[in-house]
C-alpha cells in the first residue's frame, strides 16, 4: 500500500464524559475512495468530521491520539488551511443563496487564487470537474437555489473542489437524492479520485460496495463507543469479511 | 425481518441440490444395472430421465438469479449462492455421464458382454458414495469433510487406469472384442470424469466456508 494520505493513530473522541470513538487507528490511502459504514450511532460521521477538525465546533468535545495529513499532525496546522486541504460535502446540498458562479468563487475569493489563475477559469474548471458545467454554463448568474437537488449537490462538490483540496470528506452525499442523481454522483466520484482522496460515509451498503476501494466498518461496543471492527479492500469486505460482526452487519442480520 | 426471503430461498436451493444429487446417484447405479443386463428399454428410460435432472438445474439457476437480483446477497450468502450455481452445474454433468453410459449400452446392442468387467461397477459405486458423502459435507457446511471426500478421487483414477489396462489385455487376447472394448473404455472414462466433477463440488463447498478459491490436488 502507498503512503497513506491521512492516518489516525489511537484516536479517541469524547463528548463530555461519553467516549464516542474508541482508539481508532486507520490509514486513508491516497487517490482512493474509502467508505465508512456502520449502524446508526456508531460514530461514523463523528469519525469523518475528525479528519478536518469539524468536531471542534461542538462544545465539550475532547480528543486523544493523532490524526495526520501527509504525515503532519492536523492539530498543529492552522484550522483554516487544514479545511482548505480537507474539504467537505454534506448530506443535504447546502448552496449559499447566491449565484452559481459566486458559490464556486466563494472559497477562492477568501483563500486567494493561485498565481496566474483567473477566477472565471477556476470556476469553469471546478464545475467541469463536478460534471455540472455543461448544464449551467449559460446561466452562471442564476441563483444556485434554482437548481435541482442533484445539481445543487454537484455544485457543492464544485465549491469544495474550487479551493483545490487534497482530501474530500463526504457525509452521505447522495442520500437526499433520487436514483439517477445518485448515479451521477457515484460516477463523478470515480473521476474525482484520480486527483483527490475521498472518504465517504454511507448508510447504503450497496453504494459502499459500488463506489469504494476500501471499506471501514465501525460498530459501537457495550459502552456505545464506536470501534473500528474491520478495515480492508471493499472486495474482500463484501465477499469474505474476516470478522463475523462485519458479515452479520453487511448481510442485514442487524443494524 | 427482511432476511427471511433470502434465508428461506437459500435453504430451499440447498435442499434442491441434495435432492438432485440423490436422483443422479440413482441414475448412475441404474446405468450399471442396464450395462450388466443389456436391457435397451431400461437404458432408453434412463436417457429420458436425465431430462428431469436438467429441469431441476435450470430451476435452481433461475431461483439463484432471482435471489441475487432481489435480495442483494453479500459475503457468506453470496458465496453460498454462487457455489449452489456451480454445484448444480456439476451435479447435472454427472447426470449426463450416467445418461452417456446408458447411450453406450444401447449402442453396444443386446448381446451379453464378452467379459465380465467387475471393476467398472466397483468404480461407479465408489463415485456414488463419494457424491453422497459430498452432499453430507454440503449439508454440514464442512470444508474439512469436503476435502476428505475429494481425496478419494485418486482411488477412482487408479481404478480407471486398471480398467484401461484390463481392456487392453482383452483386445490383445481376442480382436473380435474391439468394439465392446472401445465402448467400455468410454464407460470407464465417464466414471472417472464423474469423480473429477465431485472434486469440483467439494472445492465449492470449501469455498463457501473459507472464501478461498483453491483447487484440491
Amino acid at each position: 500500500m502507498p503512503e497513506p494520505r491521512m492516518r489516525t493513530i489511537d484516536y479517541c473522541l469524547y463528548y463530555g464524559g461519553f467516549r464516542a470513538l474508541n482508539s481508532i487507528s486507520m490509514d486513508i490511502p491516497p487517490n482512493m475512495i474509502t467508505a465508512i459504514i456502520g449502524p446508526s450511532g456508531c460514530g461514523k460521521s463523528t469519525f469523518l468530521r475528525s479528519f478536518n477538525r469539524m468536531n471542534e465546533l461542538i462544545p465539550g468535545v475532547r480528543v486523544t491520539g493523532k490524526v495526520l495529513l501527509d504525515g503532519e499532525d492536523i492539530f498543529s496546522l492552522d484550522v483554516v488551511s487544514l479545511r482548505r486541504k480537507v474539504g467537505m460535502v454534506f448530506q443535504r446540498p447546502n448552496p449559499f443563496p447566491k449565484s452559481i458562479f459566486d458559490n464556486v468563487a466563494y472559497g477562492p475569493r477568501i483563500h486567494g487564487l493561485r498565481k496566474g489563475d483567473s477566477l472565471a477559469a477556476l470556476v469553469e474548471r471546478s464545475l467541469k470537474a463536478a460534471a455540472l458545467w455543461d448544464e449551467v454554463k449559460d446561466d452562471l448568474q442564476k441563483s444556485a437555489l434554482s437548481l435541482s437537488g442533484g445539481q445543487q449537490q454537484r455544485l457543492c462538490i464544485a465549491r469544495a473542489l474550487a479551493v483545490e483540496p487534497e482530501v474530500i470528506l463526504m457525509d452521505e452525499p447522495a442520500s437526499a437524492l433520487d436514483p439517477i442523481a445518485t448515479l451521477k454522483i457515484e460516477e463523478l466520484l470515480q473521476t474525482l479520485k484520480e486527483n483527490y482522496t475521498i472518504v465517504i460515509v454511507t448508510h447504503n451498503m450497496q453504494q459502499a460496495a459500488r463506489v469504494s476501494d476500501f471499506t471501514a466498518f465501525l460498530l459501537m461496543d457495550e459502552s456505545r463507543a464506536g470501534n473500528l471492527v474491520e478495515f480492508g479492500p471493499t472486495k474482500q469486505i463484501f465477499t469474505t469479511p474476516r470478522d463475523s460482526r462485519t458479515e452479520d452487519y453487511i448481510s442485514g442480520r442487524f443494524g | 425481518m427482511h432476511r427471511d426471503n433470502l434465508e428461506r430461498g437459500i435453504l430451499e436451493l440447498r435442499e434442491q441440490i441434495v435432492g438432485m444429487s440423490g436422483s443422479v446417484v440413482e441414475a448412475m447405479r441404474e446405468s450399471m444395472r442396464v450395462l450388466r443386463s443389456r436391457d435397451a428399454d431400461a437404458a432408453g428410460k434412463l436417457v429420458e430421465a436425465d431430462e428431469s435432472i436438467n429441469t431441476v438445474r435450470y430451476d435452481i439457476e433461475e431461483k439463484c438469479l432471482t435471489l441475487i437480483a432481489t435480495q442483494q446477497p453479500v459475503a457468506g450468502d453470496l458465496r453460498s449462492l454462487f457455489s449452489i450455481l456451480e454445484i448444480a452445474t456439476e451435479v447435472e454433468r454427472i447426470g449426463d455421464y450416467a445418461k452417456g453410459i446408458a447411450r453406450i449400452s444401447i449402442a453396444m446392442g443386446e448381446k451379453p458382454l464378452a467379459r465380465n468387467m467387475v471393476t467398472i461397477p466397483i468404480a461407479a459405486e465408489k463415485v456414488c458414495l463419494m457424491l453422497e458423502d459430498a452432499m453430507k459435507a454440503f449439508v454440514a457446511s464442512s470444508a474439512e469433510a469436503a476435502r476428505e471426500v475429494a481425496a478419494r478421487d485418486s482411488e477412482i483414477d487408479q481404478l480407471n487406469d486398471k480398467i484401461q489396462r484390463v481392456i487392453l489385455t482383452f483386445v490383445m487376447e481376442d480382436h473380435r472384442t474391439i468394439a465392446e472394448a472401445l465402448h467400455l473404455t468410454w464407460v470407464s472414462h465417464n466414471i472417472e470424469r464423474a469423480g473429477d466433477r465431485i472434486v469440483n463440488i467439494c472445492e465449492r463447498i470449501a469455498f463457501t466456508e473459507t472464501g478461498e478459491f483453491r483447487e484440491f490436488d
